[in-house]
């Protein structure tokens, strides 16, 4: 490693080496992350519809969010549709990490496959969904009555919104967490897996006993990852429902964007900014304290 | 989008890259015993292939489907074929200017990579190679923006592109996602794991450190370079939330929004709507088949979709 220790005159010359090198990265990072995060936390103490003087008013906006119906709301939708989603995108990028582990034929063509989903914008994605799940002429309510079942109203349905949201979120994002669960299996030890076998053990007791603990480092970044996305839930649900119908699906991202742009309470969005934030950091720290119990590093 | 490499940096996931690029690289299928269970997996798997494409084959059937034809029964292969969804997608009937609008998403993609990758690429060179003051406390701030999504940062810098002036232009979509803390991590990873012996020789030999980084440092990272390059691109081309708060006129939109704009307004002309889908994946699913290696690499080590 380079070092100019002891001359003076060097060190002068590498401060402006190092301004050089860091001001592409560190001027943006100040102006578009640190000085927005905080000029946020002032305008979250104020009232402020973009127009008139701001004017202050304390805690005010934390208070009457957390007593806010709409945004108790929003997060109850949130917390619904993480529910969903986690489970069932990790079951499904799980059996399909196990299977295209195996040594098959086309394998890596499957992989990359399952993968493009994953590559796409959410607006087409969405777009799609909302297409296929239409519930008047969508290919998925066709087939269903082809079968001689009345398909649901989806997106256009209070009690279906969030499931339609879930569904088209599992199909994006499996291939994202069977790629991720790919690489922890490439961590399992092959020669643990023999011994078990030579032992007698089943295949089912060998995946449950060996292959699943040794794979809870990548779930546990599966978890982390698909909460943090889970918390900001937006493009899916903007595109799919908007909201609705009814707020029946409004979450906590689209909460903000309708109370800055659609109501102008820019401080009470601010406020609302922040405790999104707090709750995601709360929600890892509490995720990496934990990790300590239930995570095993083979 | 919320960035998640402080997670990475665990000693674990820190391994990943290397594996990673181990799995996408194709491996010979050997031989084994079992053939029926093994033909049972094999098709169970492109069943579940087809059910993973099948939306993307209806957006291009709907895209080349009259829409009359549309609204009636849903029909797998078009009665007949039209390009008329593209055409009406052309024309200036639809209030999108959707070839500017496709000039946009590309200059500004490109944009956002090139100087994503520069100003990461030359902080990670600095963190990796050069010794100041208060360099690991400067390291924490940085790895710590990593925590603050441009999510909650919407509101925060739509007030600061007002007060400056910057609502509907490309300076402000562009902004923000110049410099990334992830790209920083990503290629200071790489760069330290490169020998310090050519710097060495170079410095002897009086080459200051821009030299060292521009013919020593960069031509070695390549990989890495191109891993991030391909995400910055992709992040930018696929991104909604920031373009859809900053931007008002439609000659100024990106793909993304226009898309949800024209959904908007023509939500009964689904032909319409999948023809300018079809317009957003192309390029992507392009990038995908070319740097296939890089964008699952990227993802997977970032944990960024």
């Amino acid at each position: 490693m380079t070092t100019y220790a002891g001359s003076r005159r060097r060190r002068g010359r590498n401060a402006g080496i190092v301004l050089l090198f860091l001001a592409p990265s560190a001027i943006p990072l100040l102006l578009f992350t640190f000085i927005p995060m905080v000029t946020s936390l002032w305008v979250s103490l104020h009232s402020w519809n973009l127009l008139t003087p701001m004017r202050w008013v304390g805690l005010r906006n934390y208070s009457s969010l957390l007593t806010d119906g709409m945004t108790r709301a929003a997060l109850l939708h949130t917390l619904e549709y993480i529910g969903g989603y986690l489970p069932l995108v990790y079951a499904g990028g799980l059996g399909l990490a196990v299977v295209l582990n195996r040594r098959l034929k086309g394998r890596n063509f499957f992989r990359s496959l399952y993968f493009i989903p994953v590559v796409t914008s959410w607006v087409v994605v969405a777009l799609t969904w909302q297409w296929l799940l239409s519930p008047a002429n969508g290919l998925v309510n066709h087939w269903l009555s082809l079968i001689g079942i009345h398909g649901p109203g989806w997106w256009a349905s209070t009690t279906w919104a969030i499931p339609a949201v879930i569904l088209a979120s599992v199909w994006k994002d499996i291939g994202f967490v069977m790629v991720i669960l790919l690489v922890g299996l490439q961590g399992v030890p092959q020669d643990l897996l023999d011994a078990a076998r030579v032992d007698g053990a089943s295949a089912w007791t060998r995946f449950w006993r060996i292959t699943f603990p040794l794979l809870s480092p990548a779930t546990y970044f599966v978890v982390v990852i698909s909460l943090i996305n889970g918390f900001q839930v937006f493009d899916q649900v903007y595109v799919m429902t908007g909201g609705g119908p009814n707020n029946a699906s409004q979450t906590l991202l689209l909460d903000i964007y309708n109370q800055t742009f659609r109501y102008q309470l820019v401080g009470r969005a601010s406020a609302l900014s922040w405790l999104l934030f707090v709750l995601v950091m709360a929600v890892t720290v509490v995720q990496s304290r934990l990790q300590k119990r239930w995570v095993v590093y083979a | 989008m919320p960035d998640t490499s402080a997670i990475a940096s665990s000693p674990t996931i820190a391994s990943y890259p290397v594996v990673v690029s181990s799995i996408v690289r194709s491996v010979p299928a050997r031989r084994h015993r079992l053939p029926a269970r093994r033909v049972g997996l094999v098709i169970a798997l492109s069943v579940g292939a087809v059910l993973m494409l099948f939306p993307f084959i209806w957006t291009v059937v709907t895209s080349i489907s009259a829409n009359g034809s549309v609204l009636s029964t849903p029909r797998l292969i078009p009665s007949h074929v039209t390009l008329a969804g593209y055409r009406q997608l052309f024309s200036s009937t639809i209030g999108v200017p959707i070839i500017r609008v496709v000039i946009n998403s590309l200059v500004l993609a490109l944009a956002s990579m090139v100087l994503g990758v520069l100003s990461s690429a030359m902080a990670a060179y600095a963190f990796a190679r050069l010794q100041f003051r208060f360099k690991n406390i400067v390291f924490v701030l940085y790895l710590a923006t990593l925590m603050i999504p441009l999510q909650v940062l919407v509101v925060p810098l739509f007030i600061e592109m007002r007060t400056f002036h910057l609502v509907n232009s490309y300076i402000a979509v562009l902004a923000p996602t110049i410099a990334s803390a992830t790209g920083v991590f990503l290629i200071r990873q790489a760069i330290q794991t490169l020998p310090t012996d050519l710097d060495e020789a170079a410095t002897i030999d009086g080459a200051g450190h821009l030299r060292i980084f521009f013919s020593i440092i960069v031509p070695n990272v390549r990989p890495a370079l191109a891993t991030f390059a391909v995400f910055a691109f992709m992040a930018s081309w696929n991104n909604l939330l920031w373009p859809l708060v900053i931007i008002n006129s439609p000659d100024h939109m990106t793909l993304p929004l226009a898309l949800s704009m024209l959904h908007g307004e023509f939500s009964t002309q689904w032909n319409v709507v999948m023809a300018g889908s079809v317009l957003s994946i192309a390029p992507i699913l392009l990038l995908y088949a070319f740097a296939q290696k890089y964008v699952v690499q990227g993802m997977a080590t970032t944990g960024l979709k």
